[in-house]
Protein backbone atom coordinates (compact mmCIF):
# COMPACT_ATOMS: atom_id res chain seq x y z
CA UNK A 1 0.00 0.00 0.00
CA UNK A 2 1.95 3.35 -0.86
CA UNK A 3 1.26 6.30 1.51
CA UNK A 4 -1.48 8.73 1.00
CA UNK A 5 1.00 11.28 1.33
CA UNK A 6 3.93 10.28 -1.13
CA UNK A 7 4.44 12.66 -3.89
CA UNK A 8 6.41 10.88 -6.54
CA UNK A 9 8.50 13.10 -8.47
CA UNK A 10 8.37 11.57 -11.42
CA UNK A 11 4.17 10.91 -10.93
CA UNK A 12 4.29 14.69 -10.40
CA UNK A 13 6.22 15.84 -13.31
CA UNK A 14 3.23 13.55 -15.15
CA UNK A 15 0.71 15.64 -13.66
CA UNK A 16 2.16 18.86 -14.48
CA UNK A 17 2.51 18.02 -18.01
CA UNK A 18 -1.00 16.94 -18.13
CA UNK A 19 -1.82 20.26 -16.46
CA UNK A 20 0.27 22.01 -19.04
CA UNK A 21 -1.29 20.76 -22.46
CA UNK A 22 -4.64 21.27 -20.78
CA UNK A 23 -4.50 24.73 -19.88
CA UNK A 24 -3.06 25.70 -23.54
CA UNK A 25 -6.42 23.72 -24.86
CA UNK A 26 -8.13 26.24 -22.27
CA UNK A 27 -6.42 29.24 -23.16
CA UNK A 28 -5.49 28.78 -26.50
CA UNK A 29 -9.05 29.14 -28.25
CA UNK A 30 -9.16 32.10 -26.62
CA UNK A 31 -6.02 33.55 -27.37
CA UNK A 32 -6.14 32.31 -31.15
CA UNK A 33 -9.44 34.43 -31.92
CA UNK A 34 -7.94 37.35 -30.39
CA UNK A 35 -5.06 37.11 -33.16
CA UNK A 36 -6.99 36.65 -36.70
CA UNK A 37 -9.78 38.71 -38.15
CA UNK A 38 -13.12 36.58 -38.64
CA UNK A 39 -15.43 37.25 -41.17
CA UNK A 40 -19.31 37.43 -40.43
CA UNK A 41 -19.58 33.72 -41.77
CA UNK A 42 -16.98 32.81 -39.45
CA UNK A 43 -18.93 34.35 -36.18
CA UNK A 44 -22.02 32.70 -37.52
CA UNK A 45 -20.28 29.68 -36.92
CA UNK A 46 -18.58 30.42 -33.77
CA UNK A 47 -22.01 31.68 -32.70
CA UNK A 48 -23.61 28.67 -33.29
CA UNK A 49 -21.02 26.32 -31.52
CA UNK A 50 -22.31 26.69 -27.71
CA UNK A 51 -25.51 24.85 -28.90
CA UNK A 52 -23.39 22.42 -31.28
CA UNK A 53 -21.29 21.63 -28.08
CA UNK A 54 -24.51 20.94 -26.07
CA UNK A 55 -26.43 18.76 -28.49
CA UNK A 56 -23.07 16.57 -29.64
CA UNK A 57 -22.26 16.30 -25.63
CA UNK A 58 -25.84 15.47 -25.35
CA UNK A 59 -27.27 12.89 -28.42
CA UNK A 60 -25.21 10.15 -27.37
CA UNK A 61 -26.07 10.15 -23.62
CA UNK A 62 -29.52 9.68 -24.76
CA UNK A 63 -28.85 7.39 -27.30
CA UNK A 64 -27.32 4.96 -24.93
CA UNK A 65 -29.65 5.80 -21.98
CA UNK A 66 -33.35 3.95 -21.63
CA UNK A 67 -36.81 4.79 -21.01
CA UNK A 68 -35.93 6.40 -17.70
CA UNK A 69 -33.52 9.00 -19.65
CA UNK A 70 -35.81 9.24 -22.20
CA UNK A 71 -38.84 10.47 -19.80
CA UNK A 72 -36.67 12.53 -17.58
CA UNK A 73 -34.51 14.38 -20.32
CA UNK A 74 -38.79 15.27 -22.05
CA UNK A 75 -39.16 16.55 -18.32
CA UNK A 76 -36.21 18.36 -17.64
CA UNK A 77 -36.57 20.17 -20.93
CA UNK A 78 -40.15 20.46 -20.23
CA UNK A 79 -39.57 22.44 -16.60
CA UNK A 80 -36.57 24.24 -18.29
CA UNK A 81 -39.04 25.67 -21.11
CA UNK A 82 -41.60 26.62 -18.42
CA UNK A 83 -39.84 28.12 -15.60
CA UNK A 84 -35.78 28.49 -17.13
CA UNK A 85 -34.19 27.80 -13.77
CA UNK A 86 -31.34 25.67 -13.45
CA UNK A 87 -31.62 24.11 -9.85
CA UNK A 88 -35.38 23.20 -10.52
CA UNK A 89 -34.85 21.39 -14.09
CA UNK A 90 -31.68 19.98 -12.65
CA UNK A 91 -33.79 18.44 -9.71
CA UNK A 92 -36.91 17.06 -11.32
CA UNK A 93 -34.31 15.49 -13.96
CA UNK A 94 -32.62 13.89 -11.31
CA UNK A 95 -35.97 13.04 -9.03
CA UNK A 96 -37.42 11.46 -12.72
CA UNK A 97 -34.38 9.20 -13.52
CA UNK A 98 -34.24 7.41 -10.26
CA UNK A 99 -38.60 7.65 -10.14
CA UNK A 100 -38.74 6.05 -13.11
CA UNK A 101 -35.62 3.35 -12.49
CA UNK A 102 -36.94 2.51 -9.60
CA UNK A 103 -40.65 1.77 -11.32
CA UNK A 104 -38.82 -0.18 -13.99
CA UNK B 1 -31.94 48.02 -34.81
CA UNK B 2 -33.59 50.65 -36.73
CA UNK B 3 -33.85 50.26 -40.13
CA UNK B 4 -31.61 51.89 -42.75
CA UNK B 5 -29.61 53.08 -39.57
CA UNK B 6 -25.80 52.52 -40.93
CA UNK B 7 -24.42 49.30 -39.19
CA UNK B 8 -20.49 49.65 -40.24
CA UNK B 9 -19.33 51.66 -36.85
CA UNK B 10 -20.91 48.98 -35.11
CA UNK B 11 -19.01 45.62 -35.94
CA UNK B 12 -20.27 42.29 -34.87
CA UNK B 13 -17.61 41.31 -32.84
CA UNK B 14 -18.63 44.14 -30.18
CA UNK B 15 -22.12 43.40 -30.79
CA UNK B 16 -22.04 41.61 -27.14
CA UNK B 17 -23.18 44.25 -23.70
CA UNK B 18 -20.24 45.16 -21.82
CA UNK B 19 -19.10 42.94 -18.75
CA UNK B 20 -17.11 43.51 -15.43
CA UNK B 21 -15.52 41.59 -13.08
CA UNK B 22 -16.59 42.49 -9.59
CA UNK B 23 -16.60 40.48 -5.95
CA UNK B 24 -20.40 40.84 -6.33
CA UNK B 25 -19.91 38.80 -9.61
CA UNK B 26 -17.41 36.36 -8.40
CA UNK B 27 -20.01 35.53 -5.20
CA UNK B 28 -23.10 35.11 -8.21
CA UNK B 29 -21.02 32.56 -10.18
CA UNK B 30 -19.77 30.69 -7.15
CA UNK B 31 -23.80 30.13 -5.44
CA UNK B 32 -24.80 29.67 -9.30
CA UNK B 33 -22.40 26.65 -9.79
CA UNK B 34 -22.65 25.29 -6.31
CA UNK B 35 -25.53 22.49 -7.58
CA UNK B 36 -23.95 21.55 -10.55
CA UNK B 37 -20.42 21.48 -8.77
CA UNK B 38 -22.17 18.94 -6.62
CA UNK B 39 -23.04 17.09 -9.21
CA UNK B 40 -19.58 17.25 -10.76
CA UNK B 41 -18.14 15.49 -7.08
CA UNK B 42 -20.01 12.49 -7.86
CA UNK B 43 -17.76 12.13 -10.45
CA UNK B 44 -14.63 13.32 -8.20
CA UNK B 45 -15.51 10.70 -6.08
CA UNK B 46 -15.13 8.16 -8.68
CA UNK B 47 -12.18 10.06 -10.00
CA UNK B 48 -10.49 9.64 -6.40
CA UNK B 49 -11.15 5.67 -6.28
CA UNK B 50 -10.13 4.94 -9.45
CA UNK B 51 -6.85 6.77 -9.03
CA UNK B 52 -6.33 5.34 -6.59
CA UNK B 53 -6.78 2.01 -7.12
CA UNK B 54 -4.01 2.88 -10.68
CA UNK B 55 -1.32 3.42 -8.02
CA UNK B 56 -1.86 6.94 -6.78
CA UNK B 57 -1.84 8.56 -3.33
CA UNK B 58 -4.43 10.49 -1.99
CA UNK B 59 -2.02 13.62 -2.76
CA UNK B 60 -1.31 12.74 -5.74
CA UNK B 61 -4.86 12.15 -7.21
CA UNK B 62 -5.63 14.91 -5.68
CA UNK B 63 -2.50 17.34 -7.34
CA UNK B 64 -3.90 16.13 -10.53
CA UNK B 65 -7.48 17.54 -9.56
CA UNK B 66 -6.47 20.94 -8.70
CA UNK B 67 -3.86 21.56 -11.63
CA UNK B 68 -5.21 19.45 -14.13
CA UNK B 69 -9.51 19.85 -13.43
CA UNK B 70 -11.22 18.07 -16.71
CA UNK B 71 -12.46 15.28 -15.89
CA UNK B 72 -13.02 13.07 -18.61
CA UNK B 73 -9.19 13.76 -19.58
CA UNK B 74 -8.39 12.54 -16.08
CA UNK B 75 -10.09 9.25 -15.93
CA UNK B 76 -8.24 8.09 -19.21
CA UNK B 77 -5.30 9.18 -18.20
CA UNK B 78 -6.14 7.27 -14.83
CA UNK B 79 -7.37 4.42 -16.80
CA UNK B 80 -3.78 4.12 -19.04
CA UNK B 81 -1.62 4.53 -15.91
CA UNK B 82 1.05 1.66 -15.41
CA UNK B 83 4.41 1.32 -14.01
CA UNK B 84 6.34 2.62 -15.46
CA UNK B 85 4.00 5.63 -16.63
CA UNK B 86 3.63 5.77 -20.37
CA UNK B 87 4.10 8.99 -20.35
CA UNK B 88 3.43 9.81 -23.81
CA UNK B 89 0.24 8.39 -24.22
CA UNK B 90 -0.58 10.08 -21.04
CA UNK B 91 -0.07 13.29 -21.96
CA UNK B 92 -1.35 13.45 -25.59
CA UNK B 93 -4.22 11.16 -24.78
CA UNK B 94 -4.95 14.29 -22.52
CA UNK B 95 -4.45 17.10 -25.10
CA UNK B 96 -6.63 15.36 -27.16
CA UNK B 97 -10.01 14.77 -25.35
CA UNK B 98 -9.10 18.12 -24.30
CA UNK B 99 -9.01 19.51 -27.69
CA UNK B 100 -13.21 20.57 -27.56
CA UNK B 101 -12.10 23.15 -24.78
CA UNK B 102 -9.94 24.70 -27.24
CA UNK B 103 -13.87 25.68 -29.58
CA UNK B 104 -15.12 26.54 -26.22
CA UNK B 105 -12.49 28.83 -25.24
CA UNK B 106 -12.76 30.18 -28.85
CA UNK B 107 -16.61 31.08 -27.69
CA UNK B 108 -15.71 32.70 -24.48
CA UNK B 109 -13.81 35.53 -26.32
CA UNK B 110 -16.50 38.32 -26.68
CA UNK B 111 -16.67 38.62 -23.07
CA UNK B 112 -13.72 37.57 -21.47
CA UNK B 113 -11.85 40.01 -23.84
CA UNK B 114 -13.11 42.63 -22.27
CA UNK B 115 -11.44 41.62 -18.72
CA UNK B 116 -7.99 42.35 -17.92
CA UNK B 117 -5.28 39.53 -19.40
CA UNK B 118 -4.91 38.17 -15.90
CA UNK B 119 -8.43 38.06 -14.98
CA UNK B 120 -9.18 36.41 -19.07
CA UNK B 121 -6.14 34.19 -18.94
CA UNK B 122 -6.46 33.06 -14.34
CA UNK B 123 -11.01 32.52 -15.66
CA UNK B 124 -10.22 30.32 -18.52
CA UNK B 125 -8.17 27.64 -16.29
CA UNK B 126 -11.27 27.08 -14.03
CA UNK B 127 -13.21 26.82 -16.94
CA UNK B 128 -14.82 22.48 -17.37
CA UNK B 129 -17.55 21.56 -19.69
CA UNK B 130 -20.49 21.86 -16.54
CA UNK B 131 -19.52 25.38 -15.79
CA UNK B 132 -18.17 26.58 -19.20
CA UNK B 133 -22.27 25.85 -20.34
CA UNK B 134 -23.78 27.56 -17.24
CA UNK B 135 -21.66 30.54 -17.98
CA UNK B 136 -22.17 30.76 -21.69
CA UNK B 137 -25.90 30.51 -20.84
CA UNK B 138 -25.77 33.16 -18.18
CA UNK B 139 -23.87 35.69 -20.70
CA UNK B 140 -25.77 34.75 -23.90
CA UNK B 141 -28.91 35.92 -21.55
CA UNK B 142 -27.80 39.28 -20.91
CA UNK B 143 -25.89 39.18 -17.69
CA UNK B 144 -22.98 41.84 -17.31
CA UNK B 145 -20.97 39.47 -15.40
CA UNK B 146 -18.02 39.17 -16.39
CA UNK B 147 -16.90 37.09 -12.70
CA UNK B 148 -19.34 33.93 -13.52
CA UNK B 149 -16.75 32.06 -15.44
CA UNK B 150 -14.30 32.49 -12.54
CA UNK B 151 -16.47 32.18 -9.87
CA UNK B 152 -18.75 29.38 -10.96
CA UNK B 153 -15.43 27.63 -11.88
CA UNK B 154 -13.64 28.32 -7.76
CA UNK B 155 -17.12 26.28 -6.90
CA UNK B 156 -16.66 23.65 -9.39
CA UNK B 157 -12.48 23.68 -8.75
CA UNK B 158 -13.27 23.16 -4.91
CA UNK B 159 -15.36 20.44 -4.98
CA UNK B 160 -13.50 18.67 -7.45
CA UNK B 161 -10.49 18.85 -5.11
CA UNK B 162 -12.60 17.46 -2.21
CA UNK B 163 -14.19 14.56 -3.80
CA UNK B 164 -11.19 13.56 -5.46
CA UNK B 165 -9.63 13.18 -2.10
CA UNK B 166 -12.80 11.49 -0.64
CA UNK B 167 -12.85 9.35 -2.90
CA UNK B 168 -8.87 8.05 -2.97
CA UNK B 169 -9.41 8.30 0.85
CA UNK B 170 -12.58 6.35 1.08
CA UNK B 171 -11.69 3.89 -1.73
CA UNK B 172 -13.81 0.96 -1.97
CA UNK B 173 -16.77 2.42 0.23
CA UNK B 174 -18.45 4.55 -1.94
CA UNK B 175 -20.51 3.01 -4.20
CA UNK B 176 -22.02 3.96 -8.29
CA UNK B 177 -23.34 7.52 -8.56
CA UNK B 178 -26.00 5.60 -10.48
CA UNK B 179 -27.58 4.82 -7.06
CA UNK B 180 -28.04 8.52 -6.55
CA UNK B 181 -29.13 9.75 -10.34
CA UNK B 182 -25.75 11.99 -10.26
CA UNK B 183 -25.00 9.51 -13.30
CA UNK B 184 -28.07 12.11 -14.84
CA UNK B 185 -27.15 15.51 -13.70
CA UNK B 186 -24.27 16.27 -16.84
CA UNK B 187 -27.12 15.46 -19.54
CA UNK B 188 -29.58 17.31 -17.07
CA UNK B 189 -27.67 20.17 -17.29
CA UNK B 190 -26.76 20.32 -20.80
CA UNK B 191 -30.59 19.49 -22.15
CA UNK B 192 -31.20 22.85 -19.67
CA UNK B 193 -28.88 24.22 -21.48
CA UNK B 194 -30.11 23.10 -25.19
CA UNK B 195 -33.54 24.69 -24.12
CA UNK B 196 -32.26 28.19 -23.43
CA UNK B 197 -29.54 28.12 -26.73
CA UNK B 198 -32.61 27.02 -28.81
CA UNK B 199 -33.44 29.98 -31.02
CA UNK B 200 -36.31 28.74 -33.33
CA UNK B 201 -35.95 27.56 -36.34
CA UNK B 202 -32.84 28.91 -37.45
CA UNK B 203 -31.06 26.30 -34.88
CA UNK B 204 -32.56 23.23 -35.71
CA UNK B 205 -30.79 22.46 -39.26
CA UNK B 206 -26.63 23.26 -37.21
CA UNK B 207 -28.14 21.36 -34.22
CA UNK B 208 -29.44 18.54 -36.19
CA UNK B 209 -26.33 18.24 -38.16
CA UNK B 210 -24.26 17.95 -34.80
CA UNK B 211 -26.47 15.41 -33.42
CA UNK B 212 -25.94 13.15 -36.52
CA UNK B 213 -22.53 13.71 -36.29
CA UNK B 214 -21.77 13.17 -32.39
CA UNK B 215 -23.88 9.58 -33.13
CA UNK B 216 -21.80 8.76 -35.93
CA UNK B 217 -18.74 9.05 -34.48
CA UNK B 218 -19.71 8.20 -31.17
CA UNK B 219 -20.78 4.26 -32.47
CA UNK B 220 -16.74 4.10 -34.23
CA UNK B 221 -14.40 6.04 -32.75
CA UNK B 222 -13.32 5.47 -29.21
CA UNK B 223 -13.01 8.11 -26.83
CA UNK B 224 -14.91 12.15 -26.41
CA UNK B 225 -13.97 12.63 -30.11
CA UNK B 226 -17.18 12.96 -30.98
CA UNK B 227 -18.20 15.85 -28.88
CA UNK B 228 -15.47 17.71 -31.01
CA UNK B 229 -16.86 16.37 -34.24
CA UNK B 230 -20.71 16.98 -33.99
CA UNK B 231 -19.61 20.58 -32.78
CA UNK B 232 -17.54 21.11 -35.41
CA UNK B 233 -19.81 19.59 -37.78
CA UNK B 234 -22.67 21.59 -36.55
CA UNK B 235 -20.65 25.06 -36.88
CA UNK B 236 -19.50 24.42 -40.31
CA UNK B 237 -23.14 23.73 -41.22
CA UNK B 238 -23.66 27.26 -40.30
CA UNK B 239 -20.74 28.77 -42.21
CA UNK B 240 -21.65 26.79 -45.19
CA UNK B 241 -25.41 28.14 -45.39
CA UNK B 242 -24.91 31.42 -43.68
CA UNK B 243 -26.80 34.18 -45.91
CA UNK B 244 -25.86 37.86 -45.22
Amino acid sequence: MIDALSLDPTVVAVILAMAAVTYATKAGGFWLLGRVDLTERAEAGIDVLPGAVVVAFVAPALAEGGVPEWVAAVATVAVARKTGNLLVSLAVGVAVVLAVRNVL
Amino acid sequence: MAEGEPTTEHSDSDSVQSVDFTAAGVREGFVAGFPVAVGVAGYGVVFGVVARRAGLSVAEAGLMSATVLAGAAQLVAVELWADPIPVVAVVATTALVNLRYVLMGAALRPWLQQLTVPRAYTSVFFFADENWALSIGTLRSGSHNGAFLFGSGVVLWLLWIVSTVVGATAGDLVGDPATYGLDFVATALFLTLAAGFWEGKESLRPWVVAATAALAVHAVVPGEWYILAGALAGAATEVVTYDD
